[in-house]
């Protein structure tokens, strides 16, 4: 199911545990250590790098594909697409045989291709949109910020 | 959780203002603390390298200002905003997120002064230049856009001439040289329009005027729509490598996020003009009656201008809402729940008869300000604009007779009982028979 909803998402973060990052870079000017780094900080996701050119980020083993992190860790909760647009229907058909629960691709990764199969599939789907930023709407960390989380409720919010 | 999308009214009550997460207060918190303790030296690390959100020092942020930062952008329908210590300081900082030495503006030539001076003086000697257009006249602004352009400045209601801008227009003409357009919002307010809705990619706020609203603190604020393609090649500050953070690149790490985030982070914390937390606090105590407050100036400014319009003591009144404005047309589209509560009028008389007609006044407070719950009068001929000639002043586009009026909150009878007094006054210093 694509989930067009801050709803859907959060519950999507809910319910999340593992996250496998499909592009994960060691370099610390690119977005996607960015997200990397928040997320293996906050101690809230277990993370893993995708990414066959580096052995391990910050001391996280890196895994060559999904289907060898799947193979040693089970089927992740979510895969973090972190590539070009046109790679992302691979991805989405090795995060379908991984038995990935759910598909996130990154700002500006766009596919129908992609969508459509992981939909299919029965994956839950998230599309152009920041890991990092939704998880940080929902835990305080964007209003923080100064940032429009659109949340608005008299209910206190529990850790 | 819900996906409701709920109204203004409700907005300003809660957004940005949840109940407490540590304690439960339902009230904001007031953070007065200039620092915050890091969990550990990798958690610092992150912090500053802007890899995760939390809270390191007051200039940068604190969490009772965000409060105010999000309940505002929640109501401008933005996408975040940076507070600070004035308006001026708001405009100064969207300006050097934007532009360097060498760059350049176009602004309205209906501002109010003192972004005229900022942009004409301060930022000049910079290296910032700025050329002024009539913000009606669209071949003109679309004439003075230059290679090396990164913003159009206007204000919703020009300070003090009330000429109501075409943002529609003005935000396509911008855009199509590749710029944002940024809208002083003061005199509007978020209640009476949200430029962001007709194009605007960046809104600057003098908060301590009607979102304040009693004349307590200073604040400001810019708001972002996250809209606006910074990446597209205009404004290489937030797409080129920063120095100021180990050759980030804003708009490769941040997305939509680019803009407020240099703001922040390198901006403001440069520059340091951060609002107080004490400040903040009492900002979201007005906006939180805003929606109230708004309309009751709006209809005691109506009031106010019906009565001078029929005063043989006057010569003119340019209030958007007259029947007979020129700017009827596009406040009627802009501001159609009123254009606020700041108009000028001009006494027959001139200079004299302004100064009479001010120093008869009782319940109209004499000062230079706007948007106080107290009704508010200046006349610059005699006051602000003193050590001009009546030449130099029209020149200003402040003639020797303009008064200008903040209408506030008390019962219209008793500031047309006051107005009464000063236009008699006006009048003998005039020698016009009333």
């Amino acid at each position: 199911m694509i989930l067009e909803t801050a709803s859907a998402r959060r519950a999507l973060l809910d319910r999340s545990r593992t996250v496998a990052m499909v592009g994960a870079s060691p370099n610390p000017a690119r977005p996607s250590y960015f997200v990397f780094s928040f997320l293996r900080t906050r101690g809230r996701f277990d993370v893993a790098p995708i990414n066959p050119t580096v052995a391990a980020i910050d001391g996280v083993r890196s895994y060559p594909s999904l289907a060898a992190y799947a193979a040693e860790r089970g089927a992740p909760d979510i895969v973090d697409v972190f590539r070009r647009s046109e790679e992302a229907p691979q991805v989405a058909r090795d995060a379908i045989a991984a038995g990935a629960k759910a598909i996130w691709f990154q700002y500006g990764v766009i596919n129908d291709e992609a969508i459509r199969l992981a939909d299919e599939a029965g994956l839950d789907v998230v599309v152009d949109r920041c890991l990092k930023v939704e998880s940080a709407r929902f835990d305080g960390g964007l209003a923080l910020g100064g940032l429009n989380t659109g949340i608005v409720t008299a209910r206190r919010r529990v850790r | 959780m819900t996906d409701r999308s709920f109204g203004f009214r409700t907005r300003a009550l809660h957004a940005g203002t949840p109940p407490d997460e540590s304690t439960g207060a339902r009230a904001l918190p007031l953070h007065l603390s200039t620092s915050f303790v890091f969990d550990s030296a990798e958690h610092a690390a992150e912090l500053f390298a802007l890899r995760t959100y939390g809270n390191i020092y007051t200039r940068i942020g604190n969490p009772t200002v965000a409060a105010f930062e999000e309940k505002l952008a929640s109501l401008e329908g933005g996408l975040g905003a940076v507070a600070t210590a004035s308006g001026l300081s708001a405009q100064l900082i969207a300006v050097l997120s934007l532009a360097q030495t060498g760059d350049h503006l176009v602004a309205s030539s209906n501002l109010y002064g003192g972004t005229v001076t900022q942009f004409s003086v301060t930022l000049k000697r910079m290296g910032i230049e700025t050329t002024f257009v009539a913000p009606g006249d669209f071949g003109a602004v679309r004439g003075a856009l230059r290679e090396n352009t990164r913003a159009l400045f206007v204000e919703t209601i020009g300070n003090p001439s009330g000429n109501v801008a075409d943002l529609a227009a003005l935000a396509e003409i911008a855009h199509a040289g590749g710029i944002p357009l940024v809208v002083d919002n003061t005199f509007a307010t978020p209640y009476l329009c949200r430029p962001i809705e007709h194009g605007a990619d960046v809104v600057v706020h003098s908060a301590t005027k009607f979102i304040g609203g009693h004349g307590t603190v200073l604040g400001g604020a810019l708001v972002e729509s996250g809209r606006f393609p910074w990446g597209a090649g205009r404004h290489p500050l937030l797409n080129t490598p920063s120095p100021g953070y180990h050759g980030l690149n804003f708009v490769e790490t941040f997305g939509e996020y680019a803009f407020l985030t240099r703001a922040r982070a390198e901006v403001l914390r440069d520059v340091g003009a951060s609002i107080s937390p004490m400040n903040a606090w009492l900002l979201v105590q007005g906006l939180e009656t805003l929606a109230l407050r708004m309309p009751q100036h709006v209809a005691n400014a109506r009031a106010v201008a019906e009565f001078l319009r029929g005063r043989a003591e006057v010569a003119w009144v340019a209030h958007p809402d007259l029947p007979d404005s020129p700017e009827r047309e596009r406040a009627a589209r802009y501001l159609p729940l009123g254009a606020g509560s700041v108009f000028t009028f001009g006494l027959r008389g001139g200079r004299e008869a302004g100064r009479a007609f001010i120093e008869a006044l009782e319940l109209w407070s004499h000062l230079a300000n706007v948007g106080d719950a107290k009704s508010l009068v200046i006349h610059p001929a005699s006051t602000t604009h003193q050590q001009l000639d009546d030449e130099q002043l029209i020149a200003a586009g402040v003639g020797p007779e303009m008064v200008r009026l903040s209408v506030g909150l008390e019962d219209v009878a008793d500031l047309v009982w006051d107005l009464e007094r000063g236009l008699a006054a006006a009048a003998r210093a005039a020698r016009v028979p009333a």
